[in-house]
This record gives structure tokens, sequence and C-alpha cells, in this order.
């Protein structure tokens, strides 16, 4: 088979036909990146068996401008994000599968670095890219390339976590800093440019899970505040559980440069995307316990209790703010935008 | 962060409450935040919750967003539409509805070339960058915002760039104080006692703090300049109680530290140069305003969108039921309007004190329910 | 209301006409046009992408002062 030009080649229509140069494409590409025994037999699907237990199952698709970014690329991010969708109800992902939707024109130099970054966060995951497809559509119709992923796992028995299991007296803990990743592609976006050192927190979950669910299997709530931050992940907890949260500004922590930026645009960390951060809501008794594991743990070592689940206020997020005053932390609306006012 | 962070420290604003509460007589203190920087900072901080309950802020018109009228959007959509120009613009404005529900924001999404921009020389770059377009800048803002605008016609004659233009609601903010203090009560609305005013942060880092003389000397009400950090906001609450239950009246500056009397020469000259005032404008909410706006001098004709695409302006009313009006005017609050909350959601906002972050709706919507 | 953020002027190009600002660790250009007699490591107040007035660093500590003093 011949080899493409992955240095000054582009994607063209043939590529998504199905024919020689399609296979030249996913050979010389993807499988030479997600490189494994199921997904080298070339075969329309995967088939594998799986231990008994109750299954999860999670879908994303990333449409991310731009496709590069400080900390990660679409490619990563497709990994991590559906990877961390599935592992929030405490399963452990078993398998993944990538469908690409490419436009014409893309640069085949840069398809092979994102596919390269996706394969290298599938093999630090231990999480097998298995099956895919591509695509490709006409030169207009799409913004590079589209990456749908999706995953499967496991759950352990005796876990029992959703957005509706809150109770009153649970405390809320944080990973890590919000913000980060928002911000850092709000930096590289045109005409918002400005320098900093933040980087996308983009990075997979599954592992500081699993630890977290066999030391505290009776955690309640399990999120990671993607789209809408923080603030839209906590009021999406207390209406399915209907209770009321209370947090304090002052344990939420946010890097200085995250501040620093969102004082630049006028916009509020609380609503800013995280994509390497998750949000436990757990019992009382249990939550120094799982604090110290969280913090022991690379991706959880600045993690912190920022609040706990009322009775009051039901539906309703509130927060008592670093002057000491109390507000109301609604859902966001629509995309926070920099403003001049 | 340096000049920020020591404006929030908690400690000091349990002295500043503290205060409050040993200062305040029994009389009921009504305090007009004139802009929407102010009513964001007392809403995300809690400020209200901290105040005796004598201590009310009323929410003005101090949002250029808020004050825009519909009429103007419809006329740049139209202009989008019909001449195919790259439109830039500050991001407040892409979520505004105009007639229709049309906005930005939808028009964008609908193909036409709408570029969200951080800075008025961002318009600069992008004309040079497509010289076979018209490029549109959407001049929004008070007295702080236009001379960035005035700052860009200079650039754009400097450099000959003929395919830039700007489209110029920028308005002033003493003008629109005294249209407030000079309303009459129409029949049936209950009038707003207004104590005194908080008065604009970094308008007055470029007019300075004589322009607000009037309000002292002539409607007899306390002004204090309040930089716009919670404590600044909280220190020139206590600085008008002091005047009020001293009996003076004057024009205070507590934000000494950026807003010097004489303000920025520099910003007015230029303003000067390019800018004249318009006779008469258009707000929402206080009808038509004399000498309230500055469009670009005619020497300079050119760069005006208005002239070079011979833009007219429909007469468009405000959408049925809404009371952006009388929201804007400080008359009633915000759960006080009949479409807040029912229809009128910052997902679905009817008009502009809604779609604004700054406007008293949206900020009531996001921050306030505590207060109900 | 405009949003305006005080920021550290790191360092004037030779146009005098932009310099770079610092907020925090946040670094961003911006247009001095509005302004005269900006040195390194004065702060101004950021706007839109323009200084719009230079921040006075003994003003800011009478203010603060004032804030502190209880009163009788």
């Amino acid at each position: 088979m011949n080899k493409i030009d992955i240095k000054n080649g582009v994607v063209d229509m043939s590529h998504g036909g199905g024919g020689k140069a399609s296979s030249q494409l996913i050979e010389q590409i993807f499988f030479k990146y997600f490189a494994n025994e199921m997904l080298c037999t070339a075969d329309d699907q995967a088939s594998f068996d799986i231990p008994a237990g109750r299954m999860s199952i999670s879908t994303d698709s990333h449409v991310i401008s731009p496709l590069i970014f400080p900390g990660g690329d679409i490619g990563s991010l497709s990994v991590h994000g559906t990877l961390n969708d599935v592992s929030m109800s405490g399963a452990k992902p078993l398998y993944m599968s990538a469908g690409f939707i490419l436009e014409e024109g893309l640069k085949l130099s840069l398809l092979e670095k994102i596919v390269k970054s996706m394969g290298q966060a599938s093999v630090d995951a231990g999480v097998p890219i298995i099956t895919g497809d591509t695509k490709v559509v006409e030169k207009g119709h799409g913004d590079g390339i589209f990456i749908n992923t999706t995953a499967i796992g496991i759950i352990p028995e005796g876990l029992d976590i959703g957005g509706d299991k809150a109770q009153i007296g649970d405390k809320i803990i944080i990973s890590g800093s919000i913000g980060d990743h928002g911000t850092a592609i709000m930096s590289s976006r045109e005409n918002l440019e400005f320098d900093t050192t933040i980087k996308s927190d983009s990075a997979a979950l599954h592992h500081l899970i699993a630890d977290m669910v066999q030391v505290v299997p009776d955690i309640h709530c399990l999120r990671d505040p993607t789209r809408g931050g923080l603030a839209t992940t906590l009021n999406e907890f207390s209406r399915q559980s209907n209770v009321g949260i209370d947090i304090i500004e002052q344990k939420i922590p946010v890097k200085t440069s995250v501040k620093s930026a969102c004082e630049l645009l006028g916009l509020d960390p609380m609503y800013i995307a995280n994509e390497g951060k998750l949000i436990c809501l757990v019992p009382a008794n249990k939550v120094d316990e799982l604090l110290k594991l969280m913090q022991s743990h690379k991706l959880g070592k600045d993690s912190k209790i920022i609040g706990e689940v009322v009775a009051e206020h039901k539906k309703m997020v509130t927060m008592q703010t670093q002057l000491g005053g109390r507000r109301i932390v609604d859902y966001l609306t629509g995309d926070q935008l920099p403003r001049i006012c | 962060m340096k000049y920020i962070e020591e404006f929030r420290d908690n400690k000091l604003a349990k002295v500043i409450t503290a205060n409050i509460k040993k200062e305040c007589q029994d009389r009921q203190y009504n305090i007009m935040e004139f802009c929407g920087g102010h009513t964001h900072a007392i809403f995300r901080y809690g400020v209200q919750n901290l105040m005796p309950d004598n201590v009310k802020y009323i929410h003005g018109p101090g949002c250029p967003v808020c004050v825009l009228p519909i009429n103007r959007l419809d006329s740049i959509i139209d202009l989008i539409k019909q001449e195919n120009v790259i439109l830039c613009t500050y991001g407040d404005m892409l979520r505004v509805p105009g007639s229709d529900k049309n906005s930005l924001m939808k028009i964008k999404a609908a193909g036409f070339d709408i570029k969200m921009v951080y800075s008025a020389m961002d318009a600069l770059k992008i004309a040079t960058e497509n010289p076979n377009k018209e490029v549109v800048f959407f001049g929004i803002g008070f007295e702080t915002t236009t001379p960035p605008t005035a700052v860009l016609i200079k650039m754009a004659k400097q450099l000959k760039i003929k395919n830039l233009s700007i489209y110029c609601n920028h308005v002033l903010t003493p003008s629109a104080m005294q249209s407030i203090l000079d309303m009459k009560v129409e029949k049936g609305e209950t009038p707003v006692m207004i104590d005194g005013f908080l008065g604009p942060s970094h308008v007055s880092s470029i007019i300075g703090t004589t322009p607000y003389e009037f309000v002292p000397k002539k409607y007899h009400k306390p002004i204090v300049i309040a930089g716009f950090e919670p404590l600044d906001v909280m220190q020139s609450t206590l600085m008008i109680i002091r005047q009020l239950n001293e009996g003076r009246c004057e024009v205070e500056n507590e934000y000494t530290r950026v807003v010097k009397k004489e303000g920025n020469k520099k910003a007015q000259q230029l303003v000067a140069k390019y800018l004249d005032l318009r006779g008469t404008f258009a707000w929402r909410g206080l009808g038509y305003v004399k000498n309230s706006a500055l469009k670009i001098k005619d020497e300079y004709s050119q760069y005006d969108a208005e002239k070079k695409f011979n833009m007219t302006e429909s007469n468009t009313d405000d959408i049925k039921g809404c009371e952006c009006a009388a929201v804007l005017r400080g008359l009633i609050s915000p759960p006080e309007c009949k479409l807040y909350k029912k229809i009128c959601t910052p997902e679905n906002p009817m008009g502009a004190c809604m779609v604004s972050s700054e406007g008293a709706c949206a900020a009531h919507y996001s921050y306030g329910g505590l207060l109900e | 209301m405009c949003l305006a953020i005080p920021a550290k002027v790191i360092k004037i190009y030779d146009d005098n006409q932009t310099a770079t600002v610092a907020i925090g660790d946040v670094k961003k250009d911006i247009s001095l046009s509005l302004v005269e007699d900006i040195k390194k490591d004065d702060f101004v107040l950021v706007h839109v992408g323009f200084a719009l007035s230079k921040l006075s660093e003994s003003d800011a500590k009478k203010t603060l002062d004032l804030f502190a003093e209880t009163s009788i």
C-alpha cells in the first residue's frame, strides 16, 4: 500500500469514501496510534466478553475550537471527557469507540498530531479504542474535525451513585482548582489573546475514582463540572435531589492566573468549564477519610471541602461570599461572554 | 492582584458594616447606584445582605447595553443583512434582543459575519486584514468607552483606512442622571424617593467630578463617586449616610486612587476632536433625552456608518408587557414586572434589563433570589 | 459602567503608544494613547484594551486606612 503524504497532504472526499484512500488513512494514522488487537482486525465491529455486573455507557461529541490549546487538544480531550463521564457512575471504563467527521482540506499533519495525542491518552488511561468510523464532509461544512467518543464500563457492586442521591448533611468536595480549562481555551481564541501560563486541566479521572469508591463506597454523587462550570453542576445536584446547597467562596480553589484572566475579561470562574476535576457529595462521617485519600492522589492533591447539602432553600445553591455576604449561585444561561460593562 | 484583593478584604468589610450600623439613624436611606458595575458588585458579593434594613440600593440605568433602544439595534441588524458588512462588537451586545427576537448572536448563527472584539483596535486590524469588505464597529458605552472609539477614528484616518466606519451609540452619564431626577411621575406610579447617588467609577476617571455638581446644587442630593470593588461601594454608602445625617449635600470622591477632579484631559480632548453632541437621543426607559449622546463630527463623516450607508431608523416599540422602562428608572424592582421569571428569563430575555448581566433583572435573577 | 482593571506596566514599546501590562501573571498588550507620563512599574486602569488612568499608590493606601477607621 502506498504511503500517504502526511507532511504535505490534506483530507479530501476520497478519504471518507470507503475505498483505497480511506483504508490508507485508517491504517497509516488511526491504526498506527490506536494500536490494539481488536481494532486492527479491521472488522466493522469489536466483540468482547465482559464480566457480569451493571454496565455504564456514555457518549460525547467534541467540537472545540481551537483544536490545539495550552495543556491539550481535541484528541486527548475527547478521550478524557468521555472516560470521565462514564466513570462518574463509579464505573471502571473498559473500552472506547471513536467516530470522526473530517473537513475536506484538514491538514494530515494536524490530523496525525490529534490522533497521536488521542492514542497516548488512551494508553495512559489503560482503555483501548477498539472500534471507529471516519467520514469526510465538504469544505465549509465542518470546523476542521469533530470527534465523537463512546465509553463503556462496569460498576463495582455496592455502589449507588447518582445526581438524585444527595442527602441533607452531605459534604461537598471539589478535586482541585476551577476554571483552568475554559480560561486556557479563551486565551487562545482570536481577538482575546492574552499571555498566560494557564493550561487546560484535561485529564482522565477514573483511576482516582476507582480508589475513591473502594475506600468510601457510599459516595452519593459524582460529576465533572464541564460546560457551565462548578455553579451549574451544583445546581443540577440540588434540583435532581431536591435539596439546598450552601458553599463558601473562600474555600473554592482558584489559581491566581485564572482569577487574573477572569478579572480582565469580566468572567466568573464558577461558570467556567473544567475537564479534569470532579465534584463529590459524601456523608459527613466519611468526608475526612475521602479527602485524605483524594489529596494523596496526583489528580486530587488540591481537593477541598467547599460546602454542604442543607434542608433549606431546596433546589437552590447559595454561597457565603468572600466579603461575608450571601448570594444565590444560579445556573449559567447562554455563554459567558467577555464584557465591557 | 494588587489594587484588587485589598479592596475585597472581609475584615475591612466587617469594620465598614459595623460603622454603617452604628451611624444609621431612624430613617430610610435610598441610594441609587447608577452603574451596572456597582449593581454587579452589590449582587456578586452580597452587599445588600450586609446592610441594615433601612439602607436600600436602587438600580439605575447605568448600563449602556440596557438603555440602547430596540430600533438602534434593529438598524444595525438591517445594515448587516443588506450590505453584508463585517460587524465588530463588544461581547455585551451579542445577546440583546431586537424586534422579532433577532439578536446579533442569532444573525451570526445565520451566517453573517459578526466578530466579537475585546478592543476597538481589533476592528482596525480586521479592516486591514479584509480590504475588500466593509467593516463596521458597533460603538456603545458611556464616557469610559468613548475615548477608545475616538482613537479608532484617529488611527483610521492616520492609516488612510477606507473600509472602516463606526455606528456611534455613545451616551452621556450626567444627562441620564438629570433625566432621572427630572422625571415626572406618571399616574399610578409611586414616586421613587432617591436620597443619594453612588456615582460611576470609571466614567468619572474620564470626565472628572465637576460634571456632577448639578446634583447637589440643583437637586439637593448628595453624590459620592464610588470605586467598583465591594469595599468601595460600602464605604461610599457610609459617606452618603454621613452626608444625609449631617445635612450636607456635595460631590465627594471615594475613588481617589483613580479619579481626579479634572478627569483625563487627554481623553476628553480626543473625544471633543472627533465627536459631537447629538441634540437628542432615545434611551430605553427614559424616552428622548436632550444632549445625552454623541455622533461623529461631519468632517469625519467617512467614518460614520449612519452617513456612509444612509441608515434609517424605524420606530419600534418595546415588547408588550416589558417594564424595562420602569425598572431602569428605579420605579419598580424586577419581581414587580409581570414578565419577570414567567416569560422573561436570561435564556429568553424580553428586554435589555435581562440580557445584560449588569441589568437589574439579570442581576436579581442570578443573585438576588435570596431577597425574595 | 465599565469593567476596568488595575494592571502593572511591565514593558513600554518604543513607540510609547503600546505597553505590556500584567494582572497577576496574565499579560496583555494595551494602548497608551489615552494617558501620559507612564513609566515601567506604574499601575494603570485598563478598559477595553486601553489604559485610562494611572493609579495613585498613596491614595490607595489612604483609602484602605479610611476603611479601617472605626466610627466613634
